[in-house]
């Protein structure tokens, strides 16, 4: 049956007399108010010629259609591309170039975070590397040897009650500091050594606001012939200078089993610069670190002539550095990895 | 360790304030980490006296003038029956705070203006005695603080004593330090001057009778002395006002004038005394001895428990009366119906003492002190001044005084070079100074000339080398006159741990990759599954999470959970932490790993675009391969099709290191789907480095120098290039696919980039259309077009040949 009303022929002429019209069109247009013009007249909806064309296809032939709608949209992509480019020839204002309205928000990628207890190891130990220290590292599961009997803890003694142990057997346990790396640096090589060994260590605390069953310490070590108590404050006023600010530093008595002399070093309150206040519990003082010279049965562990050589250690908690300078209440939001958390800690 | 100020004074008479012995102390010795006053509620009290006192009629009040010192004489109406003119009372101005809080206030009382208030004791909180007001038995000036007149204000010391030093558990500890520092000598309390009268004891070896009692020590080694008091005809009753004071200053109960004589040698001394009431003793018979199997006690505490032979006990003729050095029996209790008591006063086995508390899951004052080590040559003289004291507070008369034992022998002296003082300390440390500090404290010392030799007081259980003598030359003088001064250092022998500088690589690009670290907890509920066999705490925190986690995703996962618990849905986390397995051997293996989840967005939503598209199994894939290249720099990285479970292994130089896959979570359903990476970086050794007691240079870890990447020239002639969309058979891999086209393309190809996948109308069903864009160059020359085209034609020769892929029409 032949009830066409136009040839295939026909309706090619007419889509190519569309372009013919079209494209000089958008090409001639000056500004964007022009190109909307001629965007309505030859591709708008009410009664551009597109539409025109569209409701044509009906009047071919079944058979033609095909090819006709080929044709067809052959030409309005590549109208369309003429005007899209001819857009942005005349208002680039979307990429670059000056824009509509600069107020709007930039577009971000998402920001990492380095978590906060990290920050406080990284800038611990950007300072000690200045002076020459190297980064030792050991194991979280340790014979007792290791984390008691080389360290100089009494066997069967009250100083244990200090360090309540997890242990995984009799002969395994978790290290409850990380001076067990001491013995394992001291046996591995030979002075002069100056290590600073960060790590996670386990307690049989109950998880609350102020303990963590397994936190982070940084300890120190130097081991070589003439070291002594001076060069342990020096070295320790030092980094408490650089790393609190601190412009006064205590040092007084303590007991650790690995260490003698021992002592604990506190710097000035940074609240209410040692008048006394609710943070300093109206001492004064704030507790930094435990250090003190290395026990002479520490060095014997390892096979080090403790005549010849001496030395001296330190430890501290970054965990608890965190929570003060961040002013966060509760150990336990620098476990909890909340993202809302973390984020605020983005560099 | 609670210190009363005043009672410490009355040990060592020094004019220091109680700040002044806090910081002292702290400096010195120990930590004073609590300062307490006692009474300061009392501090705004005086003594006021009644001058003039009349009936008011009708009712039970009276009015009175008071003098309190301010020179005018005070109306004050009392209710109380006990004004009497010229008396003296705790009197509170108006402004005054009560001890219950209300303030006192200027007001009338029928018609009487009232101005403050004479106290009685209850009202000061002083005792329940409300049935008058307090008299004050004192001439002192009307004005004058309450608490100068009855001495009751105090400071409460909490010094924070360490377990090596058990001496300091003690006033008398504490005033020996006080004394060396200040130069003030220490000495006996001035209240115990009425103590006296103590006979001579008995003494035995391990076995004596005296007084109707007999002492057995069955084990010298369990313990060395044992000395009992024999006191008959006590009377318990309250105790006296100077001894409850002590007894209260320290934070302890007043209990009976028995029991609170004990405390106060206890406190006073450091030395524990159990009071036992001899009656109650079958067969008059005190035998230390071990506790029989199944044998049975109630203590103190009103338990009864189970005792096993580690546990020390006191046996009477007939069963255990008490636990050695840890806890009375209810059964020999001092009661209001005690007339004959024995006292004991002896020397128990810290490690028995300690392994029998442990046992039981208890610890008491006495334990405590017993299992650090008392002062076991003072014991002889605690027993005599323990009797003493009873005496003179309940009365009776101490019929016997058992001592059985030995005497312990002296202790071991320690040699010392005085030159190691000075040089540990970096100070010129004189010998004759060095000999005064340490004589101040108790030691003797004796010039030889090897050094000095120098023994410990029999108090000091923590001196054993010379290094514990530098130490008390330190504190005594003071860390803070030490010098400080940086020695010259030397470049330390030991290399960075290796793992140590990866660990920081890849969390710097994973950061910059937009993720967050986290620090969580390496406890679990469960084993992993998939894995070799997890560590098992033995005794963990909570029996929830007992096992140390063999995957780092496992923390993860759970952490993810928490997020998605609060409502986060955009979830990027990692750590870099251990993994814990059991390995066939048997130990424990230790793997430094980095474990990267994500789920949620990709990118923040922004104008541009709502809703960025989730997070894929790419990324997931990408971020591996970001790992390894951060961690293995110029390694190969091999991302290949994963086994079970996973989505991709991932290889580095041909060894498997990690994961890429899916991770499952309980998780709501708006969540996105999480992937995860799982990298190890290394192994940590958990091995012995060498023999006790001995080194192994060898077994350093050296880190391999990297061997540095090679410069490629620039190329300075360009490049041609065209692009293939293939029709490609399902089960043929794009990989296998680049691998043909790098085959054939020859030597100019430069690169492959696959850029399209698409399934749908135009491509059979069975295949997909892969588009590839493929790069070709020559070093020296511009390539002809024939030639590039000859490449094309080749190589789609071959795809079709070997791998039935067809160009893609249209």
């Amino acid at each position: 049956m032949s009830g066409a009303t136009l040839t295939i022929g026909d309706y090619q002429a007419l889509v190519s007399a569309f372009e013919a019209e079209a494209m000089p069109a958008i090409a001639g247009a000056d500004s964007v108010d022009a190109l909307e013009a001629v965007r309505a007249k030859h591709l708008g909806r009410a009664h551009g010629w597109l539409r025109t064309l569209s409701a044509r296809l009906g009047e071919l032939d079944r058979g033609d259609r095909a090819a006709a709608g080929r044709a067809f949209n052959e030409v309005r992509v590549r109208v369309e591309d003429a005007l899209a480019e001819r857009q942005q020839t005349l208002a680039p204002a979307r990429e670059g170039g000056a824009l509509a309205d600069p107020t709007m928000p930039a577009r971000h990628s998402w920001a990492g975070v380095v978590h906060p207890v990290s920050q406080v190891l990284d800038e611990m130990i950007a300072i000690f590397r200045e002076l020459g220290f190297t980064i030792a590292l050991g194991p979280e599961t340790e014979s007792p040897w290791y984390n008691f009997g080389a360290l100089n803890f009494p066997a069967d003694h009250p100083a244990m009650d200090l360090h309540d142990t997890l242990y995984v057997s009799d002969d395994v346990l978790l290290r409850t500091h990380t001076s067990p790396v001491q013995v394992r640096t001291l046996q591995a090589y030979p002075p002069p050594i100056r290590v600073l060994i960060p790590g996670n260590v386990h307690r049989r605390d109950p998880f609350d606001a102020s303990h963590a069953p397994a936190f982070t310490q940084v300890e120190g070590l130097v081991v070589d012939e003439g070291i002594g108590f001076a060069d342990l404050k020096a070295t320790l006023n030092h980094f408490a200078r650089r790393f609190f600010g601190a412009a006064k530093t205590r040092f007084r008595p303590s007991y650790f089993p690995f260490t003698e002399p021992s002592a604990e070093m506190d710097v000035v309150c940074g609240v209410c610069n040692g008048s006394g206040c609710g943070v300093c519990k109206q001492t004064g003082w704030i507790e930094i670190l435990g250090s003190g010279l290395v026990h002479p049965a520490v060095l014997e562990s390892a096979g080090v002539d403790s005549e010849r050589y001496t030395g001296w250690a330190f430890g501290m908690g970054p965990g608890r550095t965190a929570l003060a300078r961040h002013g966060i209440p509760d150990i336990r939001i620098l476990y909890d990895s909340d993202v809302r958390f973390l984020g605020q800690f983005s560099r | 360790m609670n210190i009363s100020f005043e009672w410490l004074k009355a040990f060592v008479p020094h004019d220091l304030s109680a700040e002044a012995v806090r910081d002292l102390l702290t400096m010195h010795v120990a930590t004073v980490e609590g300062f307490e006053r006692i009474r300061a509620e009392l501090d705004p009290f005086v003594v006021g006296r009644v001058v003039e006192s009349e009936k008011i009629p009708d009712t039970r009040l009276s009015f009175n003038k008071v003098d309190d010192g301010s020179g005018t004489l005070l109306d004050v109406v009392c209710g109380a029956p006990n004004v009497t003119v010229g008396a003296s009372y705790p009197f509170a101005r108006t402004g005054t705070r009560m001890p219950g809080g209300l303030v006192i206030e200027k007001r009338k009382i029928r018609g009487f203006t009232s101005n403050g208030m004479l106290c009685s004791p209850r009202e000061l909180m002083l005792g329940d005695d409300h049935d008058g007001i307090m008299t004050l038995d004192t001439d002192a000036a009307p004005g004058t603080p309450l608490l100068d007149v009855l001495k009751l204000g105090d400071v409460r010391l909490a010094v924070d004593v360490l377990p090596n030093r058990p001496d300091l558990l003690s006033h008398l500890g504490i005033a020996r330090e006080v004394a060396a520092l200040t130069g003030k000598p220490a000495g006996m309390p001035a209240e115990l001057a009425a103590v006296k009268g103590v006979k001579r004891a008995v003494r035995g070896e391990s076995s004596e009778s005296a007084g109707g009692v007999s002492v057995t020590i069955e084990d010298a080694a369990d313990c060395p002395r044992y000395c009992a008091a024999i006191i008959r005809g006590v009377k318990v009753g309250p105790s006296p006002d100077w001894l409850r004071r002590r007894i209260e200053a320290v934070g302890g109960r007043s209990i009976s004038n028995v029991v609170d004589a004990t405390n106060y040698l206890l406190h006073g001394f450091g030395q524990p005394v159990h009071a036992f009431d001899l009656a109650k003793l079958a067969g008059a018979k005190v035998i230390v001895r071990r506790a029989r199997p199944g044998e049975r006690i109630v203590t103190l505490d009103g338990v009864d428990r189970a005792l096993s032979p580690e546990v020390l006990v006191i046996g009477d003729g007939n069963a255990a009366s008490a636990l050695a050095g840890i806890m009375g029996g209810q059964a020999s209790e001092v009661t209001g119906a005690t007339t004959d008591i024995l006292l004991e006063v002896a020397t128990f086995s810290p490690r028995v003492v300690r392994a029998g508390r442990r046992q039981l899951g208890m610890s008491t004052d006495a334990s405590y002190r017993f299992e650090r080590g008392i002062d076991d040559a003072a014991v002889a003289r605690m027993a005599a001044l323990a009797g003493g004291l009873v005496i003179a507070v309940a009365g009776g008369v101490i019929e016997a005084l058992i001592d059985v034992g030995a005497k312990p022998t002296a202790r071991k002296s320690v040699l010392l070079q005085p030159t190691k003082v000075g040089k540990l300390l970096g100070d010129r440390v004189g010998s004759a100074e060095t000999v005064k500090i340490l004589e101040s404290v108790g030691f003797s010392v004796a010039k030889g000339d090897a050094g000095l030799r120098v023994t410990p007081p029999s108090w000091r259980h923590d001196v054993s080398r010379d290094v514990d003598l530098v130490e008390e030359v330190a504190r005594l003088r003071g860390y803070d006159r030490l010098p400080d001064a940086l020695a010259g250092s030397r470049p330390s022998s030991v290399p960075d741990h290796p793992l140590y500088a990866v660990g920081v690589r890849v969390r710097d690009a994973l950061v910059a990759a937009g993720l967050c670290e986290v620090r969580p907890l390496p406890y679990i509920a469960s084993p992993d599954s998939g894995s070799l066999g997890a560590v098992r705490v033995r005794n963990p925190i909570g029996e929830d999470e007992p096992y140390l986690r063999t995957q780092i995703l496992t923390t993860l996962a759970r952490r993810a959970e928490y997020n998605l618990s609060r409502m986060q849905r955009d979830v990027r986390l990692f750590e870099i932490g251990t993994s814990f397995v059991v390995a066939a051997s048997g130990d424990v293996r230790e793997e430094m790993r980095v474990g990267a989840l994500v789920m949620g967005a990709r990118r923040p939503s922004h104008f541009t675009e709502a809703e960025p598209p989730a997070f894929d199994a790419w990324d997931a894939k990408g971020l591996a391969e970001l790992i390894a290249r951060a961690a293995w720099r110029g390694a190969r990285v091999d991302i290949t099709e994963g086994s079970a479970g996973t989505l991709w292994s991932v290889a580095v130089d041909g060894a498997a290191r990690g994961v890429v896959r899916s991770v499952e979570l309980d998780a709501p359903v708006w969540a996105a789907p999480a992937f995860g990476v799982e990298v190890t970086l290394g192994r940590v050794a958990t091995a012995a480095v060498a023999a006790r007691g001995t080194h192994d240079y060898s077994r350093g870890e050296i880190p391999s120098v990297r061997v540095p990447r090679r410069y490629v020239a620039l190329p300075t002639t360009p490049a041609a290039e065209f692009d293939l969309a293939l029709v490609v058979p399902d089960g043929v891999p794009a990989t296998e696919v680049e691998r043909l086209m790098r085959r054939t393309a020859g030597e100019t190809l430069e690169s492959i980039a696959l850029f399209d996948e698409y399934r749908g109308s135009g491509i059979p069903v069975g295949t997909r259309s892969l588009a590839w864009r493929l790069t070709f160059r020559h070093p020296e020359r511009t390539l002809r077009d024939k030639e590039v085209e000859g490449r094309r034609a080749q190589v789609l020769k071959m795809l079709g040949q070997e791998l039935g892929i067809s160009v893609r029409a249209g």
